[in-house]
């Protein structure tokens, strides 16, 4: 078992390396054999180390090798396989190798040399992101960080042919950037006071932390993941980030990648449980996140617009549970969320497949034509609306109910973001699936099933998406929570949540409820006539995500390109340019004139030499003078 | 005679010589400066012989030394020399007065390019 | 004052007229005739210093061979005082102001050199006579004097290459 560690991220590194290094000479079907094989590889290596570990598995931190060696840093490069990760990797190989099995089909009309290159950064990718969830330490953690950041930015731009994709793309670094770096300086922050970054040195240590340090490390790590999970105030990128392939989407800014900061939250638990300041800053960001992505969500018209908006609130539920203590909560939504945000995003592009059409507008009726992919749908539908027993209900309930321990005020936010949550996917749904087909003749002659490639990961995930809440049943409910049990020896901090059962069952019901009702409405109101017209007043404010976007180029775009076309127009051109032409017609100007005194007589150059002689000799005799003058200067 | 005066006098032949190519264009009478140079050294070579002659004849009591010969043949020497390099330097002389039909200098500004 | 001073200011001031009279004529071949006058003002130096065989050499070679070199070229040419363009004058006046630069900067030299300040060149010993520098020069000095009989060889080889092109 211990040497097996390595082996889960050794597979996709190893796609990588083919799929890059070949990419001219390999067919279509061996790159998709190559990049599904490496994750189903490290799937079933993770499955093993899963059962390894929930049997009692003492394996902890394995280290490779020595990464840096100096006499005030150590840093090992070193993995950790424990609980918390092996959860998480059996999410990104198992959600992971799913999602390249449906891109063998959803790419396949690229040629072979985008096709490998497409698979290749799909292995990158997971690579980075297993490095992310398997490193011993913050620095092996920063590493995977950066890796999913630059894969997500290599893949929303897949397509860079297309500008505005290249801007997405750039957007997307750009904002994780600005997270990376606070998250960075935490990490600094760690080192400077420890000499170390080992997760277990720093938990075992925080005694030595002061309340003021903890919270400012822990308020620059929450930068970091507000950049990485898409949370106020740097949540703009992902719904950009749509411009890349749809599996790219359902994987990279839905499944996974967007987890990382939740996973880095949760892991550092035990920080976040000394600095109450933080806990409510994560739970604050959380709730407003949730709260304004869903209510953009409601007056999107692109059907992967929705699915993300749809995404940056369930992520602020997640951060909602981080912050009110319920790490096992926001983990176990992170699983069932991957589960039903990557079906809808699959579903999503087998609509997309099917049509070429994004806009939701010229969808409706497809029901009868894509049975599979409408049946899963409306499986991951309602597993995010929280209807029970989809596993939504279950993980959503769990976050609520911790919400409501902590602060009642959380918890009715909550749930009206829920309510929103089964609106806006229930207009979604009755937009497209219901009602009458609205494209175009030729469109509807060519609307089909997917192939066997698309609709077996939407079947797979969509029993998951069902069945996925039992593992984690409340206590309330019968269940045993099997995950509190398990995840218990990493998340120590979790806050037990202390409410007596009828309360429980009354929270419930009335989240439970207010989904069905939100549903309701949404299906009376689209259904039959869906809103095909531009949104006027509120609307229309939300279907501009609250000027968002336009606010950040205000304030922050604007006044720095200004700034920066100041120091491009007037520093650069009069002053830097200035000076450096300055330099060289001064040289030019004074050339032609030092030229004329070259002028081939051999009397002038006589003429300087004796004069030179004089001078040196002149040098000569006042020797002591001048060295004792240049020993001034210097 | 005091050897600063030797000393002065060949300074200024030798100054001499080198206005005499700075400000002339002909180049026989450049050339002639240069003889001039030569001529200068000569002279203070010859001077320095008697005078290291003198202070070592002053220290060996009325012994015979032969103290200052090196410098006189080197001064002959220098004739020698000087006598090769004028048959070379007027030949080539001869030379450039065939092709440019001029000995001035400034017509030998080939230098430049 | 002695004879020998006496002599001396005047072969001087001989020389140094002589030699600015070089400069200034405008026919070369009275150039080359203050030039041998120099030349006479040196190896009359050269005797007062009891040099007597440079002094002999000096005229030989220098007026006589060397000088009559000269003259055989400028004749050659026929070269006479219009037939030299004039520098324009302010390289002439840097040329002198170089010049003068130069010799005030030597005499300042000399004039801060206190080593020599009360050295004399005599006038007495026989070093300078033929036998003296004969058996130097056939003992000591041997290959030189050969290499530069492989000079003067190489010079003339030189000069008549030079002059058939």
């Amino acid at each position: 078992m211990e040497l097996m560690v390595y082996l889960v991220p050794l597979f996709p590194l190893l796609g990588f390396l083919l799929n890059g290094i070949f990419r001219k000479s390999l067919s279509k079907s061996m790159i998709g054999i190559i990049g599904c094989g490496s994750v189903l590889a490290s799937f079933i290596v993770s499955c093993i180390l899963f059962i390894d570990i929930k049997s009692g598995g003492a394996l902890q931190v394995q280290p490779l090798f020595q990464f840096i060696n100096l006499p005030s840093v150590k840093v090992d490069f070193a993995f950790q396989a424990d609980q918390l990760s092996s959860l998480f990797l059996l999410i990104i190989t198992g959600v992971g190798f799913l999602i390249h099995v449906y891109s063998t089909s959803y790419m396949h009309e690229e040629n072979e040399n985008h096709f490998a290159r497409y698979f290749s950064y799909l292995n990158l990718f997971v690579f980075s992101m297993l490095l992310l969830v398997l490193g011993a330490n913050y620095v092996i953690m920063f590493m995977g960080w950066e890796g999913v950041g630059l894969c997500s930015y290599l893949l929303i731009g897949y397509w860079y042919k297309n500008d505005n994709y290249n801007y997405a793309a750039n957007k997307a670094f750009i904002m994780n950037r600005i997270g990376d770096a606070a998250f960075l300086l935490g990490v600094f922050w760690v080192f400077s006071k420890l000499g170390t970054s080992n997760y277990a040195d720093v938990f075992a240590n925080t005694s030595k932390f002061s309340t003021a340090e903890i919270t400012g490390i822990t308020i620059l790590f929450l930068i970091g993941a507000t950049g990485k999970s898409a949370q106020i105030p740097l949540y703009t990128w992902l719904p950009d980030a749509m411009a890349g392939p749809t599996p790219v989407s359902a994987l990279i800014h839905a499944a996974t990648m967007v987890t990382a900061g939740i996973y880095m939250v949760a892991r550092s638990n035990a920080l976040y449980s000394l600095s109450p300041v933080s806990e409510n800053l994560v739970a604050i960001i959380g709730i407003a996140t949730a709260l304004l992505a869903a209510t953009i969500a409601i007056k999107q018209n692109d059907i992967k617009k929705v699915l993300a908006y749809s995404t940056v609130s369930q992520l602020g539920y997640m951060f909602l549970g981080l912050g009110v203590g319920a790490y096992t909560g926001a983990v176990f939504h992170v699983m069932t969320h991957a589960f039903f945000k990557a079906l809808l995003f699959l579903g999503a592009g087998s609509v997309i497949h099917a049509l070429n059409q994004q806009d939701m507008r010229y969808m409706g009726g497809l029901k009868k034509y894509m049975p599979v992919t409408h049946i899963t749908f409306l499986a991951a539908c309602l597993a995010i609306s929280g209807i029970p027993p989809f596993s939504g209900f279950f993980s959503k309930d769990e976050i609520l109910a911790a919400a409501y321990s902590a602060n009642p005020v959380y918890w009715a936010l909550g749930v009206l973001g829920a309510g929103l949550t089964a609106f806006y996917m229930f207009r979604l749904y009755a937009t497209t699936f219901l009602g009458e087909f609205r494209g175009t003749e030729e469109q509807k002659h060519h609307l089909h099933e997917s192939p066997i490639a698309i609709t077996l990961p939407l079947l797979i995930l969509a029993i998951l998406s069902v069945i996925g809440g039992f593992i984690n049943v409340p206590a309330v409910l019968g269940g045993s929570s099997e995950m509190h049990h398990f995840l218990s020896p990493v998340l120590l901090k979790e806050k037990s949540v202390e409410l007596n059962h009828s309360t429980e069952f009354i929270l419930m019901g009335v989240s439970a409820g207010v989904s069905v009702i939100a549903i309701l409405i949404a299906l009376f109101r689209y259904s039959k006539k869906p809103e095909l017209g531009e949104p006027q007043g509120l609307g229309k404010v939300l279907a501009n995500k609250w000027y968002i976007d336009e606010l950040y180029d205000a304030v922050v775009v604007s006044p720095l390109s200004a700034l920066g076309s100041f120091f491009k127009n007037v520093i650069e051109k009069s002053g830097v340019d200035g000076l450096v032409n300055g330099v060289g017609t001064f040289i030019q100007y004074s050339s032609r004139r030092l030229r004329l005194v070259q002028n081939g007589k051999v009397g002038t150059y006589i003429l300087l030499m004796v004069f030179s002689i004089v001078v040196l000799w002149l040098a000569f005799w006042n020797q002591t003078t001048i060295t004792e003058f240049f020993q001034k200067i210097f | 005679m005091p050897i600063q005066y030797y000393i002065i006098l060949a300074a200024a032949i030798f100054c001499i010589g080198v206005t005499g190519v700075l400000v002339r264009r002909n180049a026989i009478i450049i050339f002639m400066s240069i003889e001039l140079m030569l001529n200068a050294v000569n002279l203070l070579l010859v001077a320095f012989s008697k005078m290291h002659y003198a202070v070592a004849s002053a220290a060996t009591k009325n012994m015979e030394v032969n103290t200052g010969t090196d410098a006189q043949l080197f001064v002959f020497f220098i004739m020698v020399v000087a006598a090769a390099e004028v048959s070379v330097g007027l030949a080539i002389i001869v030379m450039m007065y065939r092709n440019v039909r001029s000995i001035d200098v400034n017509f030998l500004n080939r230098l430049k390019n | 004052m002695t004879a020998t001073e006496i002599l001396f200011w005047f072969l001087s001031a001989l020389a140094l007229f002589s030699a600015l009279m070089v400069l200034i004529s405008k026919n070369p071949v009275h150039s080359v005739l203050w030039l041998i006058v120099v030349f006479f003002a040196i190896s009359g130096h050269y005797i007062l210093l009891n040099a007597q065989f440079l002094a002999i050499v000096n005229l030989i070679v220098y007026a006589g061979a060397i000088m009559v070199l000269f003259l055989f070229v400028i004749m050659l040419m026929n070269l006479n005082n219009a037939s030299e363009p004039q520098r324009n004058s302010l390289i002439k006046l840097a040329g002198v102001v170089a010049g003068c630069l130069l010799l005030m900067v030597m005499v300042s030299a000399v004039r801060s050199a206190g080593e020599i300040s009360h050295s004399q060149a005599t006038s007495d010993g026989g070093i300078g006579l033929i036998e003296n520098l004969g058996t130097v020069l056939f003992t000591q000095y041997v290959v030189p004097f050969e290499i530069s009989s492989v000079l003067f060889l190489s010079a003339m080889v030189g000069a008549v290459v030079i002059g058939k092109k």
